[in-house]
């Protein structure tokens, strides 16, 4: 039941951490897990209508069968008698029954219809529209997949599908004895009448093994929530954004990860995801919340109180692929857009942090540091860790470490006529930081040829955390610009990371 | 799940419920089960319900992603004004189509997942959401002429317009527009 696999995320972190000798690429498609269960999702709907339709097919034979009474085959294996177990076939049994009363008194039937309309209500739930605006619905409807494999386990135990017993096939196999069946009464004739059984239900033990895996890991998740996580520090940014620093024992991170949250002073049952913002470095871990729904706004509530205690936070995770690759080139050319900004502050972090500890795993000489938004003012806090970067940088001597440039895409003539009259300015009036902010989209052909004329001998590193036509311009730039000769600068496109 | 509008999972599900309507009238009808009329009622059912429930109506809160091609539908739905707007009506209206094919087991899965969407419309009509049509907003025609401003009343060099206006708020006595001000009103004679 490869419905169940995917959603267990703690199992997944295991496999991906034994599998760390094999190739990267492996361990990418467990990132993946969603998409597989969507699939599998649609086959289960679809073999679902198929098994409904064929029984109802089988179901009206049956009806036809035991009302017939023109001394067919089909009308005698009907009238085999019910009063023993082996012998009779057709479940109907008498001709008033009609196909509904069989449906609902037998358990297959009951428990079909049950289960089909559990799964009818999880698929409408679950479409795309109601998952993103009304995320609650999806969620707790969801949960009836509970009576879904309870119903499917059940669902076979009465036998009701009757196949013909070994003994019985010895007598009078359908080959042999199927024309002959007005004989078979005769105790002169070779065949005598055949025996059915009811096959015996199969489902529970495709069930079990998953269904085990997938119990253990919510006692699993139980567990890990219950592991006390202290708050350490609050920090309210400005746009509605919340930063939550904290420490768990036994916890460690990698860079892009991200963790499950749950508030249950909020909602007992919601986990929401959020990636991780602090570097491996640091003695805490952050993320980074921002008021889009429900949940969120309430957190932000909850935690603008002052005087009410803080409330308890329980954290499940690190989960996802770590990005490790980031570091293993000497020019790293990383662009995010928009919110998928949010990885990169823990990759900036731990570069930096192994940077000023000369770690010799780092092999980075050079960042170029693309941000793509359509306004500043989600991401402030962003900002604040460029700026503090900046200074760092500034102190140590380093100034040329680190190349960012900030493109603003959603821009209008003020934006544009501010900028004008502030152009001699040191630091940009929009964000605070040296660098200039640009506005509208950047011109990759002009950054990726300056980048190629920098560094004539590098290996460069792109990372992209953005939309799909970016993937392709900027996978589009990375081979155009690659030199033919592989000891000149080679572009190597990564999109699979985040 | 305070700010959810119960009547775009209704109309989730009343879609789905159509969908399985028509498909166990075909079953129904094409494999002349007894009773096979009232497969048939289910198909023109279905149909009727997957074309009501296919525009989907605009959320109070947030944008709405239309169907594909739903315009079409939502022009026909609006015709009908208060009988599909209100969701009483629609709630009932489900339960009334539902019940025939309660009667036929090929159908009977469509009747179940109907009374439920019906259900979730009677909550929401008792929440008193209603079914607003999406439009299209009209493309606004630019006006000709209508973005050629006053030219310029100073020489260059000319900081952008908010600049030129803070001094005009500074100093009262100045006449605004900068040093040069035009004895007479300029228009453009473009037409």
């Amino acid at each position: 039941m490869l419905i169940l696999l995917p959603v267990c995320r703690n199992l997944l972190s295991f496999l991906r951490g034994t599998c760390s000798f094999y190739r990267s690429t492996l361990r990418k498609q467990l990132d993946h897990n969603l998409a597989f269960h969507k699939l599998v999702g649609y086959m289960i709907c679809l073999h679902t209508a198929i098994h409904i339709i064929a029984h109802l097919f089988n179901l009206e034979r049956y009806s036809r069968s035991r009302q017939a009474t023109d001394g067919s085959l089909a009308s005698i294996l009907s009238n085999l008698p019910h009063q023993e177990n082996y012998s009779w076939l057709n479940p109907i049994q008498s001709p008033n029954t009609t196909v509904v009363y069989v449906t609902f008194t037998s358990i297959a039937g009951l428990t079909g219809v049950i289960i089909t309309m559990a799964l009818v209500l999880m698929v409408t739930s679950a479409m795309e529209f109601i998952r993103r605006s009304y995320f609650e619905v999806f969620w707790y409807t969801h949960h009836i997949f509970i009576i879904y494999f309870i119903g499917l386990g059940i669902h076979g135990l009465g036998g009701i599908v009757r196949g013909q017993t070994e003994e019985s096939m010895a007598e009078n196999h359908p080959h042999k004895c199927a024309e002959f069946f007005e004989k078979w009464d005769d105790p002169a004739s070779h065949c005598k009448p055949p025996q059915f059984e009811g096959l015996p239900a199969e489902s529970w033990k495709w069930i079990l093994a998953p269904g085990i895996l997938y119990i253990f890991e919510r006692i699993l998740r139980f567990y890990r929530s219950q592991q006390k996580v202290v708050i350490t520090k609050v920090v309210m940014h400005p746009s509605k954004v919340l930063e939550l620093q904290m420490h768990k024992h036994g916890f460690s991170m990698e860079v892009g990860q991200y963790i499950f949250v749950n508030c249950p002073s909020i909602s007992n049952l919601e986990w929401h995801p959020f990636t991780l913002t602090s570097a491996p470095e640091e003695d805490f871990f952050s993320i980074h919340i921002r008021a889009v729904g429900d949940w969120t706004e309430n957190l932000i509530r909850t935690f603008e109180k002052q005087y009410s205690p803080v409330p308890r936070i329980q954290v499940d995770g690190p989960f996802g692929t770590a990005s490790e690759d980031v570091f293993q080139y000497e020019v790293a050319v990383l662009v995010g857009a928009g919110i998928g900004v949010t990885p990169f502050a823990s990759i900036l972090k731990s570069i930096w942090y192994k940077f000023q500890h000369a770690d010799q795993n780092l092999k980075t000489q050079k960042i170029y540091f693309y941000w793509i938004c359509r306004e500043m003012g989600a991401f402030a806090w962003f900002n604040d860790l460029l700026a503090s970067l900046e200074q760092e940088m500034e102190e140590l001597g380093k100034v040329g470490f680190l190349n960012y440039r900030l493109f603003l895409t959603g821009w209008d003539s003020n934006f544009a006529g501010h900028a004008a009259l502030n152009f001699d300015k040191a630091n940009d009036i929009l964000t605070g930081l040296k660098q200039k902010t640009f506005f509208g989209r950047p011109k990759w052909d002009n950054e990726f040829s300056t980048i190629a004329t920098a560094h004539p001998k590098s290996a460069v590193g792109v990372f992209l955390c953005g939309p799909q036509t970016l993937a392709k311009s900027l996978s589009k730039c990375c081979c155009q610009y690659s030199s033919l000769d592989p000891r000149k600068v080679q572009f190597y496109f990564n999109k699979e990371n985040f | 799940m305070g700010q959810i509008e119960w009547a775009m999972w209704a109309n989730e599900q009343a879609l789905a419920s159509g969908l399985i309507l028509i498909t166990g009238g075909i079953v129904a009808t094409a494999g002349q089960f007894t009773q096979w009329y009232l497969g048939a009622y289910s198909i023109a059912a279905g149909v009727l319900v997957c074309l009501l429930e296919y525009p989907r109506g605009k959320r109070t809160k947030g944008s709405t992603m239309e169907r594909c091609g739903q315009k079409y539908l939502t022009r026909v739905v609006k015709l009908f004004g208060p009988l599909t707007r209100n969701y009483y009506i629609r709630a009932f209206l489900h339960l009334g189509l539902a019940v025939p094919a309660g009667f036929l087991l090929a159908t009977i899965l469509g009747t179940a997942c109907l009374a439920i969407a019906s259900g979730i419309y009677l909550l929401a009509a008792i929440r008193g959401e209603q079914w607003s049509p999406i439009e299209p907003k009209p493309k606004e025609r630019p006006q000709i002429g209508g973005t050629i401003k006053q030219p310029p009343s100073n020489p260059p060099p000319r900081p952008p317009a908010e600049a030129r206006k803070k001094p005009s708020e500074e100093a009262a006595g100045i006449p605004t527009g900068g040093p040069q001000e035009n004895p007479m009103p300029v228009n453009d004679e473009v037409v």
